[in-house]
């Protein structure tokens, strides 16, 4: 097995194209999530209880709405990362591994777009 | 070599001896998609059933909650799952970071570390749901 090309290891991108950007994406966005899930957790865990007006009275504050929006798309890219590398590991056969690679991706992306707008929704004062 | 049973082992779970850093492993990965489905899924339809108002969020809280607001068995399940998987998921989370600067793989360190993110994420579980439930604890055993 050879090094490959003096280009090929100038640009470190090896064979799957992307070198390290996922391994290092996935630690960025783990060391946010440690940040904004402990806060979401913590939170939860102090307001008085989690009935309707509590809760979106607390979202209509404009640091919580930004760190809300933050944590879920933090959140979600983290789970598409994460449950990319599982489904790589264990699903072995290629046209499932594919199918569940783009279910995973609709699911990370559209997970995170219900969430925001959900968010923002209740920040602007527009909930029904 | 055939009759050397000094050979190394192929590579079979049902052959490797378990050890806390193939516990701590499996763990993770359960712990994380875990909270990726179960927990993505809550945490969306939370947000959504808010922003589509009052009833339907009182129809979502309806599902983990009795009428009175107080969790319920559903809710408790969830609940203890859910933080148990984060708890244990954050600290080998950090396990990993320090890993990845390329300590920790001596074999007493590496098997004290994985046993102390098991116990860790168990210990932080059962203090915040006896924070969580201390008021209805205290009420239900009849103390002041």
């Amino acid at each position: 097995m050879g090094n490959g090309t003096d280009l090929g290891r100038v640009r470190g991108l090896g064979s799957a194209k992307s070198g390290v950007h996922h391994w290092w994406m996935q630690r960025l966005t783990a060391a946010g999530n440690l940040l904004l899930v402990s806060w979401f957790l913590f939170s939860l865990v102090r307001l008085p209880n989690l009935e309707y007006a509590t809760v979106t009275s607390w979202m209509e504050s404009p640091l919580v709405a930004i760190a809300l929006i933050l944590l879920a798309a933090n959140v979600f890219w983290h789970i598409r990362l994460g449950l990319q590398v599982v489904v790589e590991d264990y699903v072995h056969n290629e046209a499932s591994k594919l199918g569940v690679l783009i279910l995973l991706n609709f699911y990370a992306i559209g997970g995170a777009a219900v969430s925001i707008f959900a968010i923002l929704r209740i920040a602007f004062g527009s909930a029904a | 070599m055939a009759s050397d049973g000094n050979r190394p082992l192929s590579p079979h779970l049902q052959i490797w001896k378990w050890g806390p850093h193939m516990l701590v492993s499996i763990l993770h990965r359960v712990a994380g998609s875990g909270m990726a489905v179960v927990g993505g899924l809550l945490f969306a339809g939370w947000l959504l059933s808010a922003a589509m108002g009052e009833s339907n969020y009182a129809c979502f809280m309806g599902l983990l909650t009795v009428e009175s607001g107080a969790i319920n068995i559903i809710g408790l399940v969830f609940g203890i799952g859910l933080t148990w998987a984060f708890f244990t998921h954050l600290l080998n989370g950090l396990r990993h970071f320090v890993l990845d600067t390329g300590a920790g793989y001596e074999l007493q360190a590496n098997k004290r570390w994985a046993i102390l993110v098991v116990i860790g994420g168990i210990v932080a579980t059962a203090a915040l749901w006896l924070y969580i439930l201390w008021t209805p604890l205290v009420m239900l055993t009849g103390g002041a």
